[in-house]
């Protein structure tokens, strides 16, 4: 009897295994609370301190992050964003057992004139996430997009970063803050806050009217996208921070990475979706969520009741097919319900991507591009996409000079867009700036000037931006530092042409 | 008023005189979104707050209905061919947007093949080149286009057709009867190889022991090294085959979400680089060219081709990567190019693992592994372990090279599935 008892109980147990165990995975002892991916189970002290580990983690393997450095964390109120400064105050707090040794700031851009909320709806926005800011005890920056309109040039130049620190340089960093006792001087840093001046409502108007110029949501978004970063980027130099960390995850890298394959930036995406970012120069963009699925996330702050706040962005309520973001997005999702390794199998293959050229920093300028400062990916050989396009447009708008035809006249029409042509009536109305600007550039005042101007400037950008200026109305709406960044590399190069039979090394700008 | 099909407009314009109509335009496609009705002539549908159109009902007569789905676009007036200026457009061309005549187009479409193997320097006077021919849309084109542009050009190449019989019933043979009329009309050598007679296994009898799920694995395997050995045959020195910029873009997208490093890398190259013995150099001159202007270039040319789905494909997980794809084309119509332009400018970090070509031990063939994938994937089938070449086993290579049984646990594993 006891001999059957014992072979039936082996047997048994092993049955319930394979079904979902209601043990934790790790600790083999408390009940499991969550379940990440099948078979991973973990009960809530577990899945926190996996959790924490590995927010540490990615910070420790990267070793971007040197001691006393400010950091900015950028906030948009999300949960991903939120999470993030969650586990930075975790690392800070007193008994973290390695705590983190940064000097953590936030900022939040407030988008809400550009997506069209009213300005009752963003002042209750920022008073809540202003709650959520000063219960942290870290400084706080509230920026609204509106000050993207105000930015200098210098946004998009490349600042020279600060002398390439090997890597043995964060080791005796780490060992200098030690013996130096740096914890203190972290720890209560004085609470300040730089919030909101009011937002003049022609400023919104006039935000509003530059996304309104972008024809797609597609370019829409990615044109927001961009201005925000700008923004960040600003804010970091001017606040003196060093480093910016984004919130991204990583479902939305995936996401991301498959979006931008799909509008054209396969030379950019170790840029867009890798750890660091070192496209700014000075200012190195960081992702520590990036080893999270949007899944864990959501269990992590609904269980330690880490609050979001939910602002409506230009995609909200949007259909599947209203833009090529919100289309992969859904793309992106769906199929990770039916194949769960999805998200991270795209996720790994950014990991084994690197920029086409590493940009030694120096006197590559021009080869930036104007809105997204990523390398330029136009410059190709002939036999290659953005080429055969060319050659596309080209042929559909040249007579066939082999047809059974008069072979008279080879070009009936430049080929100049048609599209930029639209709008011509807004030149001088926006107080004669642009007048004096186009004088400046050379060239005639309005519609003339403005066919080549939009050519001008595609020519400062790389291939997806280029995109996002031809579904534009008008670059005109484009904010005043871009432009004008666009006229100085314009002159720039025009007096490099003239000057180039004396220039001994073609590749050395002289910057 | 533009549509992208000529024809439909042209018949509504003559409606509006004669009888009384309806027209309802809705702005995205199956009749959904925004609608406007229309009963008699409207000089700016832009007026109407109608900025795009993306289908159109058409109510007229007796109760007649003519829905028909139209591509999502906006509405330019009077169409006249954008490069001749003379003649009126009878397209619109997917890939720029322009409205083009006939002759604009095929010159226009022409041209564009010209220039790609031109730049990318994908022959050489004189070679003898095998063209794949499946029967289908692509493959019909690139045979007609390939003739015509040797001959205007004078490049100089001596043109094959070279098929591959899969065995597929219902399908196969019905579009070799494609290729084979194909041969007379371009008057052009023609060599079929079948599965049959390569491996001893047809299409059909494969999927009888796999099942409809992983079939297009076998398939693709074995038609690749089909190719390669019918082209050995017929002692070409280069192949050239249908893919067009849609199947690249798809590729590119594929590998992505299979996260195939090493394919990701080499499926945007024109031309395949691979040097060894039985391998021929294969190139794609109908890259840069879209899905959809090959199809309207074989319509307008009346081109004979079989257009069927293959009965087997719908499982394929390259499905999905093809909705994406043509949901992202419905989108922004440049997208194809651009998810091209992006996998040609993708680089790899130093460091990250790939596979070396080597060759297979047992039949020569190329290969990363010690046994080939379509020699494994033919192991399997003979040993009735049809999962032996699905998913990774490279372990069991050694005892399959030397023939050694499978323990009971892995065949037990490899077995099929019922689905």
């Amino acid at each position: 009897m006891c001999q059957v008892d014992e072979d039936y109980h082996d047997q048994l147990e092993h049955a319930d295994a394979p079904s979902v165990s209601k043990k934790c995975a790790k600790c083999k002892e408390a009940t499991a609370a969550v379940v990440i991916r099948a078979g991973d189970t973990y009960c809530r002290d577990c899945f926190k301190e996996y959790f924490i580990h590995k927010f540490r983690a990615m910070l420790g393997k990267n070793r971007i992050i040197f001691p006393g450095e400010k950091v900015l964390l950028a906030v948009s109120g999300g949960p991903s964003s939120c999470s993030m400064l969650s586990q930075v105050q975790e690392g800070l707090s007193q008994n973290a057992h390695k705590k983190l040794r940064f000097l953590p700031g936030i900022v939040y851009i407030d988008e809400g004139g550009a997506v069209g909320q009213s300005v009752e709806e963003r002042r209750r926005t920022v008073a809540e996430l202003r709650a959520l800011f000063r219960a942290t005890g870290f400084p706080f920056h509230i920026v609204p997009l509106e000050q993207v309109l105000d930015l200098p040039g210098s946004v998009v130049t490349v600042a020279p970063s600060p002398s390439e620190q090997p890597a043995s340089a964060y080791k005796a960093a780490v060992d200098h803050f030690i013996q130096s006792d740096g914890g203190s001087r972290l720890t209560p840093q004085e609470e300040q806050e730089t919030s909101h001046p009011d937002v003049q409502e022609s400023h919104t108007q006039s935000l509003q009217q530059l996304i309104g110029s972008a024809k797609t949501l597609t370019a829409r978004e990615d044109l927001l996208s961009t201005l925000r970063h700008h923004v960040l980027v600003h804010t970091a130099r001017t606040e003196g921070y060093s480093k910016v960390m984004l919130g991204d995850n990583c479902t939305r890298l995936a996401v991301k990475l498959l979006t931008s394959i799909s509008l054209g930036r396969g030379a950019q995406l170790a840029q867009d979706t890798g750890f660091s970012d070192s496209r700014y120069g000075d200012i190195i963009l960081v992702r520590p969520m990036r080893d999270y699925s949007a899944k864990e996330i959501a269990y992590y702050n609904r269980m330690f009741t880490v609050s979001s706040v939910f602002i409506p962005g230009l995609d909200t309520m949007a259909t599947d097919k209203a833009s090529i973001q919100r289309l992969t997005e859904s793309f992106v999702t769906k199929l990770q319900a039916g194949f769960p390794s999805t998200v991270s199998t795209i996720y790994r293959t950014s990991e084994k991507l690197q920029t086409v050229c590493r940009s030694s920093s120096t006197a590559d300028l021009f080869d930036r591009c104007l809105l997204c400062m990523c390398a330029l990916d136009t410059a190709v050989e002939d036999a290659s996409a953005f080429k055969a396009t060319q050659i596309s447009e080209k042929l559909s708008q040249t007579k066939s000079p082999g047809a059974p035809r008069t072979k008279t006249q080879r070009q009936i029409q430049a080929p100049v867009e048609s599209e930029s042509t639209a709008p011509s009536r807004q030149c001088c109305s926006s107080g004669g700036e642009n007048c004096g600007r186009a004088a400046a550039g050379g060239g005639g005042c309005c519609s003339s000037a403005k066919l080549s101007e939009t050519t001008n400037l595609k020519s400062l950008m790389c291939y997806s931006c280029q995109l996002t200026i031809k579904d534009m109305t008008s670059v005109e709406r484009l904010p005043q530092y871009i432009l004008s960044e666009a006229q100085r590399r314009q002159r720039r190069s025009q007096m490099r042409e003239e000057i180039s039979e004396f220039l001994l090394d073609e590749g050395d700008g002289g910057d | 008023m533009a549509t992208e099909h000529q024809k439909p407009a042209t018949q509504q314009q003559q409606q509006a005189g004669v009888s009384s109509f309806t027209l309802v335009i809705y702005e995205q496609e199956n009749f959904q979104g925004r609608c406007h009705e229309l009963t008699g002539p409207s000089n700016n549908l832009q007026e109407a707050g109608v900025e795009k159109v993306g289908s159109i009902l058409v109510l007229c007569g007796p109760g007649a209905k003519k829905p028909g789905n139209l591509q999502t676009q906006r509405l330019a007036m009077p169409v006249l061919c954008s490069s001749c200026a003379e003649k009126r457009a009878a397209l619109k061309r997917p890939k720029t947007g322009h409205s083009l005549c006939k002759d604009c187009f095929f010159w226009a479409f022409e041209e564009e093949v010209h220039q790609t193997i031109v730049a990318a320097k994908l022959f050489k006077h004189g070679e003898i080149v095998g063209i794949a021919a499946s029967g289908g849309k692509d493959s019909t084109v690139l045979a007609h286009v390939m003739k015509l542009l040797n001959e205007r050009y004078d490049y100089g190449l001596e043109l094959m057709l070279l098929s591959v019989d899969e065995g597929i019933t219902g399908y196969r043979d019905d579009s070799l009867e494609t290729v084979k009329r194909n041969q007379q009309q371009y008057e052009l050598p023609l060599k079929i190889v079948s599965y049959e007679e390569l491996y001893g296994w047809t299409m059909d009898a494969i999927v009888k022991q796999v099942g409809l799920k992983n079939n297009c694995t076998f398939c693709g395997v074995f038609r690749r090294q089909a190719l390669d050995r019918g082209a050995i045959m017929l002692k070409v020195d280069k192949i050239c085959t249908g893919h067009n910029a849609d199947d690249v873009a798809e590729t590119v997208l594929m590998n992505v979400l299979r996260g195939d490093i090493a394919r990701l890398r080499r499926c945007t190259a024109i031309s395949t680089s691979s040097e060894g013995d039985g391998v021929v150099p294969r190139c794609k001159p109908l890259k840069y060219a879209y899905e959809k202007e090959i199809v309207l270039y074989a319509y307008f040319k009346k081109l004979d081709y079989f257009s069927t789905e293959c009965i087997y494909s719908p499982n394929a997980y390259r499905g999905y990567a093809r909705t994406f794809l043509k949901d992202l084309e419905s989108v922004r119509p440049s997208s194809i190019i651009d998810v091209i332009h992006s996998g040609e400018n993708l680089s790899v970090r130093d460091g990250v693992k790939m596979p070396v070509q080597g060759t297979c031990n047992r039949c020569g063939y190329i290969s990363s592994q010690a046994l080939c994938k379509s020699c494994v994937l033919l192991e399997g089938l003979n040993r009735g372990l049809p999962k032996l070449g699905i998913g990774k086993h490279h372990r069991l290579h050694g005892k399959i090279l030397s023939q050694q049984p499978l323990t009971e646990k892995e065949e037990r594993k490899l077995k099929a599935v019922d689905f």
